[in-house]
């Protein structure tokens, strides 16, 4: 329905001045989607500190030449960890990585899987039903423990685990994917097109992927914090990304060796994780609202 | 019915194969052999000895055999439970899978049998009170739980026990038998922490499976008939309401085996997670495998009865 709002809205103001109608169509989303806006704003946050994070930063990512434990003070703002690093550039640059994981294992994995998805539901037959059964496969391991085998062949490196995250997301997105082509499939606007003479190249380009976009945009941002936090957890479970790159789940792992002393150590990467997944499943929710893509959700961040 | 039943477990074989076949073929990815690595691990030997000696653990692991021949021979011996000999604890892998699993298990039912036993009863009154100030506080702490990742919800209540009781995580695991007061006094935060997330989904669902069915015809004639009104909630509101929430709870179920692994690091208990943390950091490549296909097994399993569950209950789905 806010599609249909914001369309119409988009249609109004098609021949005004270009960011005359960008500015329309964010008026119109914050106002429909308020929660959704509050995630928008986290979300360009992490981006902007991301990009401009050796600006930001105090100190670089991997310098230890200061005092271990100190407490939060006015030049170590949220203190030094256990080998004497300022946890304010840590986190800092930990948006960076998590960033970077987030939008690529994602990007890769989420394309592969919609190609796949697309290609599949199309052909249908024997291709269809084999890639189902690798689908299957992926899908019957337990998502952390699969992405532990994987990191545990593969080594511990951030490519290493943007890797495990492609292996993981593309067959749960090509089910998605293909489950959405199935029922386009049958439209009577593809039926047409077919009866006309166009060609299955056609058909596929000018009718099913227009439509499956939607799908697409939903399936990108909610595997994005869902991307982030997988990071966070095998980087915590110390397979993730190695220990000098400053991962907020790896920040956590030293810190639960010294709660008691610095419990500052925990504080300041678990909130920006918090808070991260938060707006961005805060900005997924509102984009799945006006997409209207009738998804269940891929709940979890186990 | 049956058909139903047949489809669905041709569909698995298929499916169990392919996970044993990946189990076994991610080993195969690790860059050099695995010989090579074990004897070059153990410590450093003169060249020639160390050559022979790869030869040698190469022979004993069967890896000059074809590979097709190695898959067959370990998936037969894993069957009848033999999964290979741990070269880092140095005994067979299934004396530690032994040992483990029970452990484990504990604590995963620990900690379904919590999740239950709290966010049922919230999502019924939730959903009888809605729109009072107990509906929203319900509400509120299930989605605060839900946005809180598994292991930050584990740390931050590692934190509140170390603080404020002097609670450390133990340096020796109780087994139940022996002192079930000990055993379950280590496990209960664990299981309380990780029952704080999945039980956040089972609540909302609960809660709209409730609504629905309070407004059917069925509830409103049990009503006007005089039932009373905890009568009706119980016997006829909750029984239709709780069938999509048991098979949501298998399902979700399966999902909180990768918590297990997270929740046993951060509180040491010594089960299959944090066996399989400590394989993996020692390159105990058989024992890797015997835990992750014991896991995806038992992942497979539950998915599998939940399907069949829901067609037992649900008449509808027997004739799709």
């Amino acid at each position: 329905m806010e599609s249909e709002a914001i369309q119409r809205a988009a249609v109004a103001v098609a021949s005004r001045p270009q960011r005359k109608r960008w500015r329309q169509l964010a008026g119109q989303f914050v106002h429909d989607q308020p929660l959704g806006a509050i995630g928008a704003v986290i979300v360009v946050i992490l981006i902007v500190v991301a990009i401009l994070a050796p600006w930001i930063a105090t100190y670089g990512p991997k310098a230890t030449d200061f005092d271990a434990y100190l407490w939060p003070n006015h030049t170590h703002w949220f203190g030094t960890d256990n080998l004497g690093r300022d946890i304010f550039s840590r986190v800092v640059w930990g948006a960076r990585l998590s960033l970077y994981v987030g939008l690529t294992s994602v990007g890769v994995g989420v394309t592969i899987g919609a190609i796949w998805g697309v290609y599949s539901a199309y052909i249908g037959g024997m291709v269809d039903a084999i890639t189902q059964r690798v689908v299957d496969v992926v899908m019957g391991f337990p998502p952390i423990v699969l992405a532990l085998g994987l990191m545990a062949v593969l080594g511990q490196s951030v490519n290493n685990v943007v890797l495990a995250l492609v292996v993981l997301l593309s067959p749960s997105a090509a089910r998605t994917m293909r489950s959405s082509v199935l029922s386009l499939k049958e439209m009577t606007y593809v039926e047409s097109a077919r009866a006309v003479g166009s060609s299955n190249l056609r058909i596929v380009f000018r009718h099913l992927v227009p439509n499956c976009l939607g799908t697409y945009i939903v399936l990108f941002t909610v595997n994005v914090a869902y991307a982030i936090v997988v990071e966070a957890a095998l980087s915590f479970l110390g397979l993730g990304s190695p220990p000098d790159e400053p991962s907020w789940g790896g920040m956590l792992t030293g810190a639960t060796q010294s709660l008691e002393r610095a419990p500052y150590m925990a504080l300041f990467p678990g909130l920006a994780i918090c808070l991260v997944v938060f707006g961005l499943n805060l900005l997924g929710d509102a984009i799945r609202d006006v997409t209207d893509a009738k998804m269940r959700g891929q709940g979890g961040n186990d | 019915m049956f058909k139903y039943v047949v489809r669905r477990l041709m569909l698995f074989v298929p499916t169990l194969l392919g996970v044993t076949l990946i189990i076994f073929l991610m080993v195969r990815l690790v860059p050099g052999d695995i010989a090579t690595i074990l004897v070059y691990d153990a410590g450093s030997l003169p060249a020639d000895e160390a050559k022979a000696q790869v030869a040698e653990v190469r022979q004993q692991l069967g890896l000059d055999r074809p590979i097709v021949v190695q898959y067959l021979a370990w998936l037969g011996h894993a069957t009848v439970g033999n999964f290979g000999y741990s070269y880092w604890e140095k005994r067979p892998v299934a004396d530690i899978i032994g040992e483990r699993f029970p452990r484990s298990m504990e604590l995963a039912i620990l900690t379904l049998v919590l999740a239950i036993l709290w966010a049922i009863p919230l999502g019924v009154i939730s959903a009888v009170k809605q729109n009072t100030w107990a509906d929203y506080l319900v509400r509120v702490v299930s989605i605060s739980g839900l946005s809180l990742p598994l292991f930050l919800s584990g740390i931050l209540m590692l934190y509140f026990l170390v603080a404020w009781f002097d609670w450390l995580p133990p340096l020796e695991y109780v087994g139940l038998f022996n002192d079930p007061w000990v055993n379950l006094s280590q496990l209960i935060w664990p299981a309380i922490a990780q029952a704080l997330y999945i039980s956040a989904p089972i609540m909302r669902l609960t809660r709209s499976q409730m609504l629905d069915v309070i407004r059917e015809d069925y509830v409103r004639t049990a009503r006007s008939k005089g039932l009373g009104e905890p009568k009706v909630m119980y016997s006829h509101a909750l029984r239709n309401a709780l069938l999509p929430v048991v098979t949501f709870i298998g399902w979700w179920g399966g999902r909180l085996l990768g918590g297990i692994v997270i929740m046993e690091i951060i509180f040491a208990v010594p089960g299959m997670g944090t066996g399989l943390i400590d394989a993996v950091n020692h390159r105990d490549y058989p024992t890797v495998q015997a835990i992750v296909l014991l896991l995806a097994l038992i992942f497979l399993a539950l998915n599998l009865i939940v399907d069949l569950l829901y067609a037992v209950m649900d008449p509808r789905i027997r004739y799709a």
